[in-house]
């Protein structure tokens, strides 16, 4: 499957009059199996771009479109920037709840949750209430929830921004040895452009005010990556680029009085 | 360690464990103390049991009122006036919030409506509510389930409008219908806020049955108090004065059951 956004913008009006564009003119491209991070600061319209792919906003001009989607599957799911878990769910209901709503039968829900579960290393965690866990253990469940509906394209909004650092250290490894298993396309939005590089295929660079698409760098960095891809002078290179590339935006972003 | 003018030498010495006194022991404590105090005044009639009969007079007045059935003829009265009013606002209030909850079209409409009656002391409406439904038990049910009805609306909205909107889209993204959005997502989220309007309706209730009853009844624990201040019968006054404060007690601990049962991550998250 393919997934092909057109020229793509998004305009909200301003809360005192006027227009404020979001996104303009935004047209990219994810192939099968692909791994696609964009990159921008704050304020960009990276996250408003994701929630149009994921169908829960409509874009005031262009279109997104599914080119070849295998019948009867999700087009899409997301993992959100707040690991969005209902609280009165336990884990293990949490990662049905695609399946609940889509009619699928119980002992079904039932190998998808085990499989799943194991595959993000959680097992003995099945009737935790969310509140019980880790940042970085909540982040799995919400994986583990979005893949249990099987997405086409898996949607992810800077997933690991409010771990600490070693746990969104340890988490980039774990997303990485994940895809290397499932092979899944994943569109991932970031400003982290460490994650954006090590993560990537391509890397897609966003400006803000509007946000519009400044460059898109492939990372020609041999898989399956890990942490002493880090170190790898290419990898050094690339971030390099990429910092040089939104430095100026990511001063005007700090500089911005809300 | 010779002592330099100006410098200090400090030392903070090691002391027993801090051993906390339960707070529920301290209560029981203060309650046996008044209890007794009170005993000791009216044994030795420094006021007239007129005024303040004993502890233990009431509580022997109390068991002769069971005894005899008196005490569970009004008891019975109360508790079906309450708990038909009770259900009534409860099921209605529940219901029109969660639909004035999702439909911001009906919100408008009906939220002036609410405003201006909210306000009105439900008591004030018993006159009308005879001349609507005549005397006996519908317009004192009526009255109730009103005062229950306004709390519980506008707790069941608030519920609604509380839901996070991130849980809403994470619903949608996994395929979740308005219908499924509203049943596993809005109503688990508001559910907490529901049940604290429950509890605010509870409280309402008893007041108004004590009042209703002390207007316009023949049976029934305000009714008791009433006559019972009329004919200077005070231990039965008392009576039916800690019959009620039982009662706060009782409904207020089985809502709190009901929400440990309906509400278990919060529940847990306090353990």
């Amino acid at each position: 499957m393919r997934v092909r956004v057109d020229a793509v913008s998004k305009v909200y009006p301003a809360p005192r009059g006027g227009e404020l564009t979001a996104l303009e003119d935004v047209s990219l491209e994810i192939g099968d199996g692909e791994f696609v991070t964009i990159l921008g600061p704050s304020g960009c319209g990276k996250s408003t771009l994701l929630q149009i792919v994921a169908g829960l906003e409509t874009p005031t001009g262009g279109r997104v479109t599914f080119e070849g989607a295998p019948p009867g599957v999700a087009l899409t799911a997301v993992v959100f920037q707040e690991h969005a878990l209902f609280p009165w769910r336990t884990v293990h209901d949490n990662v049905v709840f695609g399946l609940e709503v889509r009619g699928v039968a119980a002992a079904e829900r039932e190998a998808a949750a085990r499989r799943l579960l194991e595959l993000v290393g959680l097992d003995g965690f099945a009737d935790r209430y969310p509140h019980h866990l880790s940042g970085g253990m909540r982040q799995r469940v919400a994986i583990a929830r979005a893949l249990a509906v099987e997405p086409a394209l898996l949607l992810m909004d800077e997933l690991f921004s409010s771990l600490d650092a070693q746990s969104r250290a340890l988490m980039q490894l774990e997303l990485l040895a994940l895809w290397e298993r499932t092979r899944r396309s994943i569109l991932y939005v970031t400003h982290q452009i460490q994650e954006a590089v090590l993560l990537g295929d391509r890397v897609v660079v966003m400006t803000r005010r509007p946000g519009r698409i400044l460059a898109v760098r492939p990372v020609p960095l041999p898989r399956p990556r890990n942490e002493r891809t880090m170190l790898d002078p290419a990898f050094l290179g690339l971030v390099d680029e990429c910092w040089q590339l939104i430095k100026r935006d990511a001063r005007d972003a700090m500089a911005d009085v809300r | 360690m010779s002592a330099e003018p100006g410098r200090r030498h400090v030392v903070y010495q090691s002391g027993p464990a801090a051993s906390p006194r339960p707070a529920w022991l301290l209560g029981a404590a203060g309650l046996a103390l008044l209890g007794l105090a009170w005993e000791v005044v009216a044994r030795l009639a420094w006021v007239p049991a007129l005024f303040l009969p004993a502890p233990t007079a009431i509580a022997a007045e109390a068991a002769r009122m069971a005894w005899s059935g008196e005490l569970w003829r009004h008891l019975i009265v109360s508790l079906g006036r309450v708990g038909a009013g009770f259900g009534l606002g409860v099921a209605a209030g529940t219901a029109l919030g969660l639909v004035l909850g999702s439909s911001p079209v009906l919100w408008a409409i009906g939220n002036p409506l609410i405003a201006a009656t909210y306000p009105i002391p439900k008591i004030a409406l018993l006159p009308l509510m005879i001349l609507w439904l005549g005397i006996g038990e519908a317009p004192k049910v009526a009255m109730i389930a009103l005062g229950v009805f306004f709390p519980v609306v506008i707790n069941a909205y608030a519920g609604v409008q509380g839901t996070d909107p991130l849980m809403v889209k994470a619903a949608r993204s996994l395929g979740a219908g308005r219908w499924h959005v509203l049943l596993k997502v809005v109503l688990p989220s508001a559910l907490p806020t529901i049940l604290a309007g429950y509890r605010l309706g509870a409280g309402i209730a008893l007041l108004l049955v004590v009042s209703a009853e002390m207007i316009n009844a023949t049976a029934g624990i305000g009714f008791l108090i009433l006559h019972s201040g009329d004919l200077m019968l005070t231990a039965k006054l008392m009576v039916g004065l800690a019959v009620l404060s039982l009662l706060g007690l009782a409904s207020a601990w089985g809502l709190r059951a009901l929400e440990a049962w309906l509400v278990p991550w919060r529940e847990d998250q306090r353990g």
